[in-house]
């Protein structure tokens, strides 16, 4: 009924986990994007989490709290979060908050590509 | 009145009011992209536009109508020299105190998920805010941006 504007594929390598964000990330889609990577992380439980934002087509401070909240999740799993790829859109809010401060952010996934 | 029969200095106003449901925030979104569409803008201008509506819708969801469901109204004007105001108004909890509410990485609500950071966007994004608040009354936040020259 009501159309979801955002979601995410994943991939594992190793203990590496890729997720890769889709569209839009707002208050409204950021709670099944919460449910559903928790799910995830406590199921595949990765050394490293990294979040491609390359595709994340809007992004308000809603974001920031998913992002924050998957690094506080990952500090309680024993691991770590770096964010991957952001957009420029993305990138300006990452730094409004001051995010490069406090996790890795880079500028493209690991294979190189966006 | 002007003879567009506007108040003085406004060339165009549009008014939306919908629920305070999450799904809203997306068509906030598209309205507010939609009217100002019609300043020509540029990409970064319309994104920032956006972000700021989001923003603003965010909080009245989460914050003023934290327990119910209330009434949201946004009200849009293109006013002299390329100056788009817009307001958006909730008839929620309101704020007690405004400047505290202000600050980045303030936030009310931290089982939430939520960053502190949505009037610090606001603000970042447009040129101008004003908040006003009464608790038990409602919030208005209007926001204003200049937009470039281009036709």
């Amino acid at each position: 009924m009501i159309k979801q504007n955002s979601s995410f594929v994943h991939q594992s390598k190793g203990d590496e986990l890729t997720v890769t964000l889709l569209g839009d990330i707002d208050h409204h889609s950021a709670v099944d994007l919460r449910r559903e990577l928790d799910r995830l992380l406590y199921a595949e439980r990765p050394a490293r989490l990294i979040l491609d934002l390359s595709s994340v087509e809007f992004m308000d401070s809603s974001g920031l709290g998913l992002i924050l909240g998957r690094l506080n999740l990952m500090q309680e799993l024993g691991g770590e979060l770096r964010l991957s790829s952001p957009t420029p859109r993305v990138e300006r809010i990452l730094h409004l908050a001051g995010l490069e401060r406090i996790l890795p952010i880079t500028k493209t996934t690991r294979d190189g590509s966006h | 009145m002007n003879k567009r029969g506007l108040a003085a200095g406004v060339e165009n106003e549009m008014q939306i009011t919908f629920p305070s449901l999450s799904i809203n925030e997306g068509i906030a979104r598209a309205a507010a992209a939609a009217f100002t569409a019609q300043f020509n803008p540029t990409i970064d201008e319309l994104a920032d536009i956006k972000c700021a509506v989001s923003e603003a819708v965010t909080n009245c969801i989460v914050h003023a109508y934290r327990d119910r469901i209330g009434v949201i109204r946004i009200n849009f004007r293109i006013c002299a020299n390329r100056v788009l105001r817009i307001e958006i108004k909730d008839q929620g909890c309101g704020i007690p105190d405004v400047e505290a509410a202000r600050v980045p990485l303030y936030t009310t609500d931290p089982q939430g998920e939520r960053s502190g950071m949505g009037f610090a966007v606001m603000e970042s994004f447009t040129d101008r805010m004003r908040v006003k608040s009464a608790v038990g009354k409602g919030t208005t936040v209007t926001l204003y941006k200049k937009m470039s020259g281009r036709e």
